[in-house]
C-alpha cells in the first residue's frame, strides 16, 4: 500500500441546499441537437474549422485554439453543422451539430498506455480534440501543450452544493479512470485528491508517478486549486496542469482503452425547483431540453444553472450541457420575492454564516436559495469574511484589493498565480459587501496573463 | 403590504435619470431598500448569496448599542436628580423621561446632519447611500457629555461625515473612526464644552421634568477627580453599574456588556480585538498600580471612563482596525496600553481611551502591513528554494 497523505481542511463552508439528486438514473432520449460552446474552454480564442453543411464524425475537430492551433476541440457526436453561431464582434458563441441517426467515430486506435511515453500521450489527446479539458495554473486557464507542466493535478472531489458525487460516477468505470491517471502520470508525476470516504483510493494508490492525497475537510477542500495550494503550491514561472473536472480523466482512459471518443458523463438534476432530482448520462453538448422537459414548474420564475450554484453560468433550456457541468442546477430567479425589512426581519428561511439569522439553529436543514444577491454592493467593510472560507495560505482581501488597484507586483506577490475564480466562489457567497469576486479575479488574471504573455 | 409595493413601484419612475424628482433618487433608494430586500439578482459569479449585508450588520450594531443608550438616558436623569438632591422623591419613569429628552436633540441633530451630508453625497457620486453613518450617528451622541451645545455638535458631525469619511471614499475607505473623529474635534475646538467638571450633569429642566441646578455647579468624573489629585468618590458598584457622571453611553459596564455579547454572538465584533484591548490595559494598569504611579486599582481602570465602550464598540470597528487576524491581536493590545498611559501619564487627559484608539487607526495599516509582508517573503523563498 502507498504512502497516502491526509490533508485536515478546517476553513471553508459546506451550503445545505435543498434538491439533492438521487442515487438513480433516468434513460434520455436525444433530440440530436449538440453544441460545441468555446466559452466552456476558459482563455481560448476559437478558430472555427467545420462551415455549415459540413459532416463530421465524433472526434473531428469544430474549432482549434487560435493561438495553438494543434490543440482542438472534438465534435461529441457525428452528424452535420448546422450553425456556427457568432455573437457581438463575431464572437462565436457555439458550433451547433445535428447529430446522425447512426454514430460513426473517428478510430484513433487503442492504446496500451504502459509502453507509451508523455509525448505520445499528448499526442494522442491532441489528435482525438481533448486536451484542451486540461486546464492549468498560473491563470487558470485550458493549457497548451507547449510548456510541460511541473506536476498535474487531478481532484477526484466534487464537493460544491449539490453536485454530482464522482464516486457515484465513475462506479463501473473505474478501469478507465486507472488508465486516464496512468497516461497522466506518463506526462509528469500526477496528484489525486479523494475525499475522507473514498473508495477510488485503493485502486489508484498503487499507480506509478501518482500520489493521493485525501482532503478531509468541508467545500472548497475540491477545488483543485485548494489542493495544489496545500500540496505544492505553484510559484511565478512554474506551470501546473489542474484537472478539476475529474470525468476529464475517465474521457482520457476511453479514448485509449476503446479508440473511441466518448464524452459521455453523468449529470446530476438537482436544485429545490426540480420536480424529482435525479441524475442522467448525457454528452458534452447535448441540448438540455432533454433533460429539463417538465423537470420542473414552469409557472415559476426559475434560474437554470449549466454547472452548480457557485460557479455555474446561467441558462436556458435550449441551453447545452457545459463541457466541464457535472450538474444542472434549477433554483428560483427570486426576482419577485419582495421581502420586507431584511435588515430587522428573522427571515427564519434565509441561510446565512452570520448569527444575525438563524441559520445556525436549524441543524442539518436544507435551505432554498433563490438567486437575489440580497444586498447592495459596498466597499470591503467587514475583515476576515473571505479568510474563513478560503483555506489557502493567501490573504484574499489584499489580493482583491490588489487587483482592483491593478497593482500587478503585489498580484504576484500575494500569490495570483496560484488562485482561480472558482476559489473565491465561497468568499462571494459570504461577502457582506456583495463584491463580484470571480469577476474581479477572472479579470485581473486575463490582464496579467495579456502582460506575461 | 403589496399596495405599498405598488406604490413604490408606481413613484419609482420619477425618481430615475429624466424624471422629475431625480434629485431624491439617492433617498428614494434609500427608502426603498430600507423597505425590501433588492430583488436585484446574481448576473455574474455566484448564483446564491448569504442573506447577510451592510444594512443588517449596521443594525445589528445599532441594536447593541441600544442597551447603552438606554441606560445612558436614565442615567441623566439619575445624575440630576441626585445633585439636586431629590432622588428619594424622583421617579424612575421621570428620570428616564427627563433623560430621554435630554438625550433625543442630540441624536436627532447627529442623524439629520449626518444623513443628511451622506444623503447629499451619494446623490452628487450617483452612488447608493452606505449605512456607515447609522452606526456613527448614534454612537456620537453616546460620547458626548450631556451639556454639549447642538450646534457644535452639528459641526463636529458635518466635518466627521465629510473630513473623516467621504473625502476618503465613504464608508469602507476611511482611516479614523468618525464617531471618534467627531469627539476629537469637539475635544480640541471646545475644550471647555468636553471637559472639566461643569459639562457632565444636565443642569437645565425640561418641560418640567427634572431639575434646574443652580449656576456654578460642578461635578467632575471619577477620572477627572483622579486627574485632579483629589478622592475618587463613586464606589466600584456604580462604576459597574454606571451610575456616576460620563458620557452618555459610556458608564455602565453592564448594559455595555450586554451590546458587547451581541456583537461577539453574530461575529460582527472580532473577539480577538476586543479581548486584547481589555489584556492591554490591565496589564498596563497592573504595572502602573504596582510602581505606585496611579491611585486606583487595575481593575477601575477598565470599569471607568471610556475604556469599556470604546474597546466593545470603537476599537472593532471593522473598516479602521487591522483586518489581519494577528494584527488584531497587536492593534488591540496597543489600544489598551496607551489608553491607561494617557491617563496616567499625561496630566493635561484625564480619558486616554479616544486618543489611544485614534493613534491606532493611524497605525492599523502598518500592523498589517507587516503582517502581510510576513506571508509575502514566505512565497519568496519558496521561489528561492
Amino acid at each position: 500500500m502507498a504512502f497516502i497523505q491526509d490533508f485536515h481542511l478546517r476553513k471553508g463552508l459546506d451550503i445545505r441546499l435543498k434538491g439533492k439528486a438521487e442515487e438513480q438514473k433516468i434513460q434520455l432520449k436525444s433530440n440530436g441537437k449538440y453544441a460545441l460552446v468555446p466559452d466552456d474552454f476558459e482563455g481560448v480564442t476559437p478558430k472555427v474549422v467545420v462551415s455549415e453543411g459540413d459532416h463530421v464524425k465524433a472526434g473531428d475537430a469544430l474549432f482549434v485554439n487560435k493561438q495553438y492551433p494543434q490543440v482542438r476541440f472534438a465534435s461529441p457526436v457525428s452528424g452535420k453543422v448546422t450553425a456556427i453561431e457568432r455573437g457581438e464582434r463575431r464572437k462565436v458563441l457555439c458550433v451547433r451539430v445535428e447529430a446522425d441517426a447512426q454514430q460513426e467515430y473517428v478510430d484513433f486506435g487503442k492504446k496500451e498506455v504502459v509502453t507509451m511515453d508523455g509525448k505520445a500521450v499528448i499526442e494522442s489527446l491532441l489528435e482525438a480534440g481533448i486536451f484542451g479539458y486540461i486546464n492549468q495554473l498560473p491563470y487558470a486557464v485550458s493549457t497548451n501543450p507547449e510548456t510541460m507542466p511541473r506536476a498535474i493535478f487531478v481532484s477526484a472531489l466534487r464537493d460544491k452544493p449539490l453536485a454530482c458525487d464522482f464516486e457515484y460516477e465513475v462506479k463501473g468505470q473505474e478501469q478507465d479512470f486507472v488508465t486516464g491517471l496512468m497516461a497522466l502520470s506518463k506526462i509528469a508525476k500526477t496528484y489525486v485528491g479523494v475525499g475522507k470516504n473514498s473508495t477510488l483510493k485503493s485502486q489508484i494508490s498503487n499507480l506509478e508517478n501518482v500520489e493521493v492525497n485525501v482532503f478531509n475537510g468541508p467545500c472548497p477542500a475540491g477545488n483543485v486549486g485548494v489542493q495544489v495550494n496545500h500540496v505544492a503550491p505553484v510559484n511565478k514561472g512554474e506551470v501546473v496542469w489542474t484537472i478539476g473536472d475529474p470525468t476529464v480523466v475517465l474521457f482520457i482512459g476511453r479514448l485509449l482503452n476503446t479508440g473511441k471518443l466518448n464524452l459521455t458523463r453523468t449529470i446530476a438534476l438537482c436544485g429545490s425547483e426540480v420536480l424529482k432530482p435525479v441524475h442522467a448520462d448525457m454528452l458534452v453538448g447535448e441540448e438540455l431540453s432533454t433533460l429539463l422537459s417538465n423537470s420542473y414548474d414552469t409557472a415559476h420564475h426559475v434560474r437554470v444553472i449549466n454547472g452548480n450554484v457557485l460557479t455555474g453560468r446561467q441558462t436556458s433550456k435550449d441551453g447545452f450541457l457545459g463541457a466541464h457541468s457535472s450538474e444542472i442546477t434549477v433554483i428560483p430567479e427570486g426576482d419577485d420575492a419582495d421581502e420586507m425589512l431584511g435588515w430587522i426581519m428573522p427571515r427564519f428561511k434565509q441561510f446565512s454564516v452570520n448569527r444575525s439569522y438563524f441559520s445556525w439553529l436549524c441543524g442539518k436543514k436544507e435551505f432554498e436559495a433563490d438567486a437575489r444577491i440580497k444586498g447592495g454592493e459596498r466597499h470591503m467593510i467587514m475583515s476576515g469574511e473571505y479568510d474563513k472560507v478560503l483555506p489557502m495560505d493567501i490573504y484574499a482581501e489584499y489580493l482583491i484589493k490588489a487587483i482592483i488597484t491593478g497593482d500587478i507586483d503585489r498580484q504576484e506577490q500575494l500569490g495570483i498565480y496560484e488562485v482561480a475564480p472558482e476559489d473565491f466562489a465561497l468568499a462571494e457567497f459570504v461577502d457582506s459587501s456583495k463584491l463580484e469576486l470571480q469577476r474581479i479575479v477572472r479579470e485581473g488574471l486575463n490582464i496579467l496573463r495579456k502582460e506575461n504573455a | 403590504m403589496s399596495a405599498l409595493r405598488n406604490y413604490l413601484n408606481k413613484v419609482k419612475p420619477n425618481f430615475e435619470e429624466g424624471g422629475k424628482l431625480h434629485a431624491f433618487r439617492s433617498l428614494f433608494d434609500g427608502f426603498e431598500t430600507f423597505l425590501y430586500v433588492p430583488n436585484d439578482t446574481a448576473k455574474t459569479g455566484v448564483h446564491i448569496h448569504d442573506a447577510i449585508d451592510s444594512k443588517r450588520i449596521m443594525s445589528m450594531v445599532v441594536i447593541a448599542l441600544m442597551p447603552a443608550m438606554l441606560f445612558g438616558m436614565y442615567n441623566v436623569g439619575y445624575q440630576n436628580a441626585l445633585a439636586a438632591g431629590t432622588l428619594a422623591s424622583t421617579s424612575f419613569c421621570e428620570m428616564f423621561i427627563f433623560g430621554f429628552l435630554a438625550v433625543l436633540p442630540k441624536i436627532l441633530v447627529s442623524y439629520i446632519v449626518g444623513l443628511g451630508i451622506e444623503f447629499a453625497w451619494a446623490q452628487w457620486k450617483g452612488e447608493e447611500i452606505q449605512e456607515g453613518f447609522l452606526v456613527s450617528g448614534i454612537l456620537i451622541p453616546l460620547i458626548v457629555p450631556v451639556n454639549c451645545p447642538l450646534w457644535i455638535l452639528a459641526v463636529a458631525v458635518a466635518f466627521a461625515v465629510i473630513i473623516g469619511k467621504e473625502i476618503f471614499g465613504g464608508t469602507g475607505m476611511n482611516i479614523f473612526n468618525p464617531a471618534l473623529l467627531c469627539r476629537a474635534f469637539l475635544f480640541f475646538a471646545y475644550p471647555t464644552k468636553m471637559s472639566g467638571d461643569q459639562v457632565w450633569v444636565a443642569n437645565e429642566s425640561i418641560f418640567g421634568f427634572g431639575n434646574t441646578l443652580p449656576d456654578g455647579f460642578t461635578m467632575a468624573t471619577p477620572l477627572g477627580q483622579v486627574g485632579a489629585g483629589t478622592e475618587v468618590t463613586a464606589s466600584l458598584n456604580d462604576m459597574i453599574l454606571g451610575f456616576i457622571p460620563g458620557s452618555i453611553g459610556e458608564t455602565s459596564v453592564i448594559a455595555i456588556a450586554l451590546g458587547a455579547i451581541l456583537l461577539l454572538w453574530t461575529g460582527i465584533a472580532s473577539w480577538k480585538t476586543m479581548l486584547s484591548v481589555f489584556v492591554g490595559g490591565g496589564l498596563m494598569a497592573c504595572c502602573f498600580e504596582s510602581l505606585g504611579m496611579t491611585s486606583i486599582t487595575w481593575y477601575e481602570h477598565l470599569v471607568l471612563g471610556g475604556f469599556c465602550f470604546g474597546a466593545v464598540f470603537m476599537a472593532t470597528d471593522p473598516v479602521t482596525s487591522c483586518r489581519t487576524e494577528c494584527g488584531k491581536w497587536i492593534y488591540g493590545f496597543i489600544i489598551g496600553a496607551m489608553a491607561v498611559i494617557i491617563r496616567v501619564m499625561n496630566p493635561g487627559y484625564p480619558e486616554g481611551m479616544m486618543l489611544a484608539i485614534l493613534l491606532m487607526n493611524m497605525f492599523a495599516p502598518t500592523i498589517d502591513h507587516f503582517v502581510v509582508e510576513r506571508n509575502i517573503s514566505k512565497r519568496q523563498k519558496r521561489i528561492k528554494n
